[in-house]
């Protein structure tokens, strides 16, 4: 495995919004592990607050894990400071949702593809051009300024300098999310590209079903801060095992009127639990369909029930 | 019967930008047209100019409403018209509540902008609607505030407010774009619900195809703001007529059917 | 929320701890000797010395500062025997130079600060907001320019200048008021408005342009927010979108500078105190200055500065209870 963590978990203090005394915490992330191979692309989808922004935050140390381990090229990044990760950073990169906040409006693109090597104190060995021309930009675009270009171009400039060091993990947080779906398209096509001529990882974050499936090769599914079910792609969409996954599925809308009008739909009750008091036992009994006492009384583990299937729920959906 | 007709609307704005240009619409009493575009298509300017709301900008053509001229009417006709016959739910619920009221007192001033009623009248008509709409503990959370809700909640209480005088005709622009997917499902099938019920006829503005195939009648699919191609949901989705519009929908993965290797793209690169 | 109360109100009594040492810092740390500005310039060094005694500069100065901090709570007797000299609590130190405690030389000076603060204020919140909002509501107008210009002509005019220009055209060419002087308010009420006339016009053409400016950027601002278009989309009058959905939260941000700038010049507006010569607390602080009286600048200084500290407290409950946002407990 290229990135293996386990049992990551990550609480925030959670403040009084007056006195600012610490009224609780909020465990954002509650023990997540996941791998990622070499060449492979993780799906991790999940709905807004499930915590999988969290997770490429932790993955990718921009934030420090409350607990768990995080293997990724031979050392646990768990417990690095900057120093240490630095020479970790070259081959662990990071895509961010939206392009023009993470590209400094001051910079040239070439200034902007120059600083990777500035932070890890190179060279640049490979001209903005070049780079450019990877993600298919013009060599003239390298010295405008980020305003200049539409969302999708200036997210073209946000991969180009995440492979500037040419790393072997790129982690993707709702990369297209930003954009109008035609230009999502276009990046969608251009992440393949890349992943086949550079033999790159992907961990790819949204909350897209569609984009997640277009890309992944396996995925994980999060909700309210872990994962309840991974699969292989094709796997999951067939025969969602858990009940949270079946309801996300069938609540994608279809653009098909004949489909949208026959589909059985199961549409979710209530809202999505609050992080700060989550409910005991099975995390998703409050919207499932069919809890019972086993649910309300102990927390089902993610459990193997096929190869390369695992599910957290005590009564997953019979998969063939 | 045709209760919304718009025929040859151009909004230009100041700036000079031709954000519409000539579009012809039709929707009947009852019926849900869908209005599908990228950004910048001209739909949500569309939905704006129908309620007499663009600032800043040149409208001509016809808007005719229930046997009404609208491009003829004063602002304080017009206003009589906005919120009672027309309303409106936009997209991002949060910044379109005014978080200095509680959610009540926003449904009843959009009540009293149009009845002749006491406060307390109003205050039940608000807690009838939050429960219409599917907020539980109505009396309680009618108190509340909008940040006190969560972002589903709060596009309940938006529909709760656009509907709570049954207009004739509800403006639905991106109205689940900003929420998650299962909460998306929720939203659409109290829409679906509410139509049945009350008759309103809806224009439903999105970017998503997915979303006007669950609930349009009709479609229209706009471009630069132009309307490329038009006519019942069945046709448009299963014989395109358009390139554009075979390319809206192509260009957009599924989570069913073939997975094709490349995603087909909408001409011009970025 | 009591809690809060009481954890903000311990925060504030050590902001004011704070800026009593450093002020006293200060003062220690100048080179004037007080006991020879108490005595004045034909002065004996067995004088000198006796006054040293009296006032405790003789001790360290941690000594002292405790003494000063024990005398605001209780009060305190400077020397002994027939010399004794009484300071009453609060006993913010005592002036030898005019012979009374720090305090009741404060007290004496606050109904004409009160009076300059607050006239003021009413009427620069009038002019300027009501300024604000209406090239906000018709902006880019010969309204909104004419205005925005007058105002950074406000801000920009030093106030010594303002006040001046304003007693020659008024007092001495057009003969429309008297010069200024402290006339009680409950003895007067006429000639009381007429005194305060000039300093209120004074301090509201600063603020006035400060608020004007500050309120139309904050009405541009609520006015392009999403709710007010929902507010016209539910067909209210358009004076009720302006009043309630644009106004009420743009008024915010002017609580705070409201709050803070009140508190400042109920310490005292020195400038415009000492150009009228009206004898309010900033006026004392000229004077105590001029005359190194140092006891008076210390207990003026701490004493404006309780003001801001206490205003700043108040400007956030208030907050708490205008916004539900912050209001809530989360």
């Amino acid at each position: 495995m290229l990135l293996e963590a386990r049992n990551l978990v990550k609480r925030f203090p959670v403040r009084h919004a007056l006195t600012r005394r610490q009224a609780g915490h909020i465990t954002a992330v509650d023990g997540v592990s996941l791998d990622v191979g070499p060449g492979e692309t993780l799906g991790l989808v999940g709905e807004s607050g499930c915590g999988k922004s969290t997770v490429a935050k932790l993955l990718t140390r921009l934030e420090r894990p409350t607990s768990g381990s995080i293997h990724f090229a031979g050392r646990d990044l768990a417990g690095l400071d900057e120093t240490a990760l630095r020479p970790v950073r070259r081959d662990l990169q990071m895509v961010f949702q939206d392009p023009f906040s993470s590209l400094n409006p001051r910079h040239t693109v070439r200034q902007i593809l120059a600083g990777p090597y500035r932070y890890q104190g190179l060279e640049p060995d490979q001209p903005a051009e070049e780079l450019l021309a990877r993600v298919g930009l013009r060599p003239e675009h390298a010295d405008r300024h980020p305003h200049e270009f539409s969302g999708g171009q200036a997210q073209r400039i946000g991969i180009a300098r995440a492979l500037a060091l040419n790393p072997k993990l790129v982690v993707c947080d709702e990369p297209v999310s930003a954009l109008d779906v035609s230009v999502q398209a276009q990046i969608l096509n251009l992440l393949r590209d890349l992943q086949e001529q550079y033999g790159l990882s992907y961990l790819f974050i949204a909350h897209d079903l569609g984009a997640v499936r277009h890309i992944s090769t396996r995925i994980a599914v999060m909700y309210l801060g872990s994962i309840v079910e991974t699969a292989d792609r094709d796997a999951l969409f067939a025969h969602p095992a858990h009940p949270y996954t079946r309801a996300l599925l069938s609540a994608v809308p279809l653009p098909d009127p004949d489909l949208e009008a026959s589909r059985e739909r199961i549409v979710l009750h209530g809202d999505l639990p609050s992080p700060l008091d989550p409910p005991g036992g099975c995390r998703f009994r409050t919207r499932c369909p069919k809890p019972d006492e086993l649910c309300a009384a102990e927390r089902p583990r993610l459990r193997t029930i096929a190869p390369g299937r695992q599910v957290a729920c005590h009564y997953p959906e019979r998969t063939p | 019967m045709s209760l919304l007709t718009v025929r040859d609307l151009n909004v230009e704005f100041r700036s000079g930008v031709r954000a519409v240009d000539g579009l012809d619409l039709d929707l009947d009493a009852g019926r849900v047209l869908g209005v599908v575009g990228e950004s910048g298509s001209g739909k949500s300017v569309t939905s704006l100019a129908v309620l007499g709301l663009l600032r800043d900008a040149r409208v001509s053509g016809e808007i005719r409403f229930a046997g009404r001229e609208l491009t003829a009417l004063d602002q304080r006709s017009l206003r009589r018209l906005r919120g009672d016959r027309i309303a409106m739910v936009f997209q991002d619920p949060l910044s379109c509540l005014n978080p200095y009221y509680s959610v009540a007192f926003q449904i009843a001033e959009a009540y009293r902008a149009h009845h002749r009623t006491g406060r307390r009248q109003a205050h039940r008509v608000a807690v009838h609607m939050l429960d219409r709409v599917g907020i539980p503990e109505p009396e309680r959370r009618a108190r509340c505030y909008p940040h006190e809700f969560s972002g589903g909640m709060r596009q309940r209480v938006m529909i709760a407010m656009a509907l709570c005088l049954e207009p004739d005709l509800l403006i639905a622009d991106e109205p689940t774009t900003a929420l998650d997917v299962t909460v998306q499902a929720q939203i659409l099938q109290l829409l679906r619900e509410l139509r049945k019920e009350s008759g309103t006829a809806i224009m439903l503005i999105t970017h998503d195809m997915g979303v006007v195939a669950g609930l349009a009648d009709h479609v229209v699919v706009m471009h630069q703001g132009r309307a490329v191609e038009r006519g019942p949901v069945r046709d448009v989705f299963h014989r395109p007529q358009q390139p554009y519009t075979r390319g809206l929908l192509a260009c957009v993965p599924r989570i069913d059917g073939p997975l094709p290797d490349r995603l087909p793209t909408l001409g011009a690169t970025t | 929320m009591i809690l809060y109360l009481l954890r903000r109100l311990a925060v504030t009594a050590a902001i004011l701890l704070v800026i009593c040492a450093a002020t006293f810092a200060v003062f220690y740390l100048m080179p004037a000797d007080p006991a020879q500005g108490a005595c004045g310039k034909a002065c004996s060094p067995e004088r000198i010395a006796e006054i040293r005694s009296t006032l405790g500069l003789n001790h360290s100065p941690l000594v002292q500062f405790r003494d000063y901090l024990a005398g605001i709570v209780s009060g305190r007797t400077y020397g002994s025997g027939t010399q004794a000299v009484d300071c009453p609590f609060p006993c913010l130190g005592f002036s030898f130079q005019t012979d009374q405690p720090v305090w009741q030389l404060l007290t004496s000076r606050l109904p004409v600060s009160f009076s300059i603060a607050i006239g003021a204020a009413v009427l620069w919140l009038a002019v300027g907001v009501g300024a604000g909002v209406l090239s906000a509501l018709r902006r880019g107008s010969l309204w909104d320019r004419a205005a925005m210009t007058a105002a950074l002509g406000g801000v920009s005019m030093p106030i010594y200048f303002t006040a001046l220009v304003l007693q020659y055209l008024l007092v001495v060419q057009l003969k429309l008021l008297p010069y200024p002087q402290a006339v009680p308010f409950t003895a007067d009420p006429v000639g009381w408005a007429q005194s305060m006339l000039m300093p209120w016009i004074t301090l509201a053409m600063l603020y006035a342009g400060i608020y004007a400016r500050v309120t139309r950027s904050e009405m541009l601002e609520s006015l392009g927010q999403n709710y007010v278009r929902t507010a016209r989309a539910k067909g209210l009058p358009e004076i009720t979108v302006v009043r309630r959905h644009a106004l009420r939260p743009a008024l915010m941000p002017i609580v705070t500078i409201f709050g803070m700038d009140l508190g400042a010049l109920l310490g005292g507006a020195l400038i415009t105190e000492s150009v009228f010569g009206l004898p309010g607390v900033g006026k004392l602080a000229a004077d105590a200055i001029a005359s190194a009286d140092q006891p008076v600048i210390l207990g003026v200084t701490l004493f404006a500065a309780a003001f801001v500290v206490l205003a700043n407290l108040l400007v956030d409950l208030v907050y708490a209870v205008l916004d539900p946002r912050v209001r809530a407990l989360g």
